[in-house]
């Protein structure tokens, strides 16, 4: 059924939902008390715990590919079914070439499929998402895969160098008849916020410090999980979990309070404490730990966030194929505790910050 | 370095697909057309499942050109459950915690990078196994 004339709410003519997910963490992790310790003498506040940090063999391709094999373990289907591979990053490998082919070809998935990279800072994977909402419901394809993953860069001793994570998610997007959470609605909002940005050719994106709370990541996040809740005719009690884009610990949680969530409603999908931020990857990776301990029937409200800037917000609803799909690959929080504990040393290695000639 | 060698062997690099004889069903990697046990002609695509045991290894200290940024680092020969044998290098896993016999899994990882304007080379790597191990668990 199409949308009334005048409807935000956007949802698709033939429903559509989740059929498998995925997510990726790399093993190292940077505690944020070693970026203090090296800038600071450890006096800077901490806005999270620690970091996750790519090896020196990983990049946004080989992360991809990780998460959509265990997306597609989940799923369990054929992968020559799939007809778009999108990959949403700010740290695509190549400036150009697209990452989206590598990972279809390690799939197995080409060459009968679209393939696209996708690029909005931090919401570039939940626009993969909406656009495959449309791929799938529109009847064109009966499977979209949609990736949010990043290896993100602070500069040195920039407040930004705490949390850049690395890290991120796949979705399978597929007929809601055979998903494990379907998609009731999403929206979108968006508006001309320059609050972060990466000119071409600079290596680290510059912020306009406290201009990213209030104007940026608070309005588009509030509003569009508001206008989400009203299109939908939900409270936040009728969800079960719910996640926010997370820069840091502070901002999610109280997007949740202003929105009246309850804490035990955004813990499970509050990750950015212990992997740090990971850009296109945050809101959806979040989304994987909530799906990995999740419950038929369960509402979960997702919202990103992207600098520049916007918010899409999604309602979803788990169905009873979730329990038997969430044991088929590696949980989120297995991926968590696969830790190994680097220095600010090991970590300029791996990210590449030592002058070599 | 040849774009097209890397073009052509992508397949098997990225994935781990080898081939399997149609006559006498072995399985083959790299693949190579004609079956190795009975030479009959073998082009049948055969997708490994990527789990093995580490046969030997043997950590490098001076790299070859082109993996200088990685060393030091450990190569290992790989038994795959299905026979073949495949040198790769491992990945994931301290170079003294590495043992003859240590199950390890097929990852797709960045082998290289043809200096600092040419293309990336992505093929398999092997780690040692915890994905498919837990994932087991948590489905038993």
């Amino acid at each position: 059924m199409d949308q009334p004339e005048g409807s935000q709410l956007m949802r698709p003519a033939r429903e559509v939902g989740l059929i498998g997910y995925g997510a990726y963490v790399p093993r190292f992790r940077l505690p944020a008390s070693e970026v203090a310790r090296v800038w600071t003498e450890g006096a800077s506040a901490l806005p999270i715990q620690e970091k996750a940090v790519a090896g020196l063999d990983e990049d946004v391709a080989t992360m991809s590919i990780e998460a959509a094999r265990n997306t597609m373990a989940r799923a369990g289907i054929d992968p020559t079914e799939i007809r778009a591979v999108w990959v949403g990053s700010e740290s695509h490998p190549y400036a150009v070439k697209p990452t989206s082919t590598i990972v279809a070809e390690a799939l197995g998935a080409v060459p009968n499929t679209q393939a696209a990279d996708w690029q909005f800072a931090c919401k570039a994977g939940t626009e993969a998402v909406q656009a495959a909402m449309g791929f799938v419901g529109s009847g064109m394809a009966r499977y979209a895969l949609a990736i949010g993953m990043d290896t993100a860069q602070g500069r040195p001793g920039d407040a930004l160098e705490y949390t850049a994570g690395a890290g991120g998610a796949a979705f399978l997007i597929g007929p809601a008849e055979e998903a494990l959470a379907v998609i009731e609605g999403s929206y979108s909002f968006v508006t001309d916020t320059p609050d972060f940005w990466r000119r071409p050719h600079e290596k680290y994106p510059e912020h306009g410090q406290r201009f990213t709370g209030e104007p940026a990541y608070f309005k588009h996040v509030t509003t569009a999980a508001q206008r989400l809740l009203e299109f939908t005719h939900t409270t936040p009690a009728d969800y079960a979990h719910a996640i926010f884009h997370q820069p840091n610990v502070k901002f999610p949680q109280r997007a949740g309070k202003l929105l009246g969530f309850a804490n035990e409603q955004i813990e499970a999908g509050l990750l950015v404490g212990e992997i740090g931020n990971t850009y296109a990857g945050s809101a959806m990776i979040g989304l994987t730990a909530v799906l990995d301990a999740a419950k038929p029937g369960d509402r979960i409200l997702l919202v990103s966030f992207g600098s520049g800037a916007g918010s899409d917000a999604f309602a979803l609803r788990c169905t009873p194929v979730l329990a038997e799909r969430q044991g088929r690959a590696p949980k989120t929080r297995d991926y968590i505790a696969r830790r190994t504990e680097i220095d600010y040393a090991t970590y300029a290695r791996l990210r590449g910050k030592l002058v070599m000639e | 370095m040849e774009i097209s060698r890397h073009w052509r062997l992508q397949q098997q690099r990225y994935g781990l697909v080898g081939e399997v004889c149609p006559h006498c069903d072995i399985k083959i990697f790299p693949p190579r057309d004609v079956c190795p046990n009975c030479a009959g002609e073998a082009k049948t695509l055969f997708q490994f499942s990527g789990r093995g045991e580490v046969y030997s290894y043997t950590t490098i200290y001076e790299p070859p050109e082109g993996f200088e940024g990685n060393a030091p680092y450990t190569v290992a020969i790989v038994k795959l459950e299905e026979g073949p044998m495949v040198t790769a290098q491992l990945t994931d896993v301290d170079n003294n915690r590495v043992s003859i016999g240590m199950p390890v899994e097929m990852v797709t990882r960045k082998l290289r990078e043809d200096g600092k304007r040419g293309m990336l080379i992505y093929g398999y790597k092997f780690r040692p196994v915890w994905s498919h191990q837990s994932a087991n668990q948590l489905a038993a």
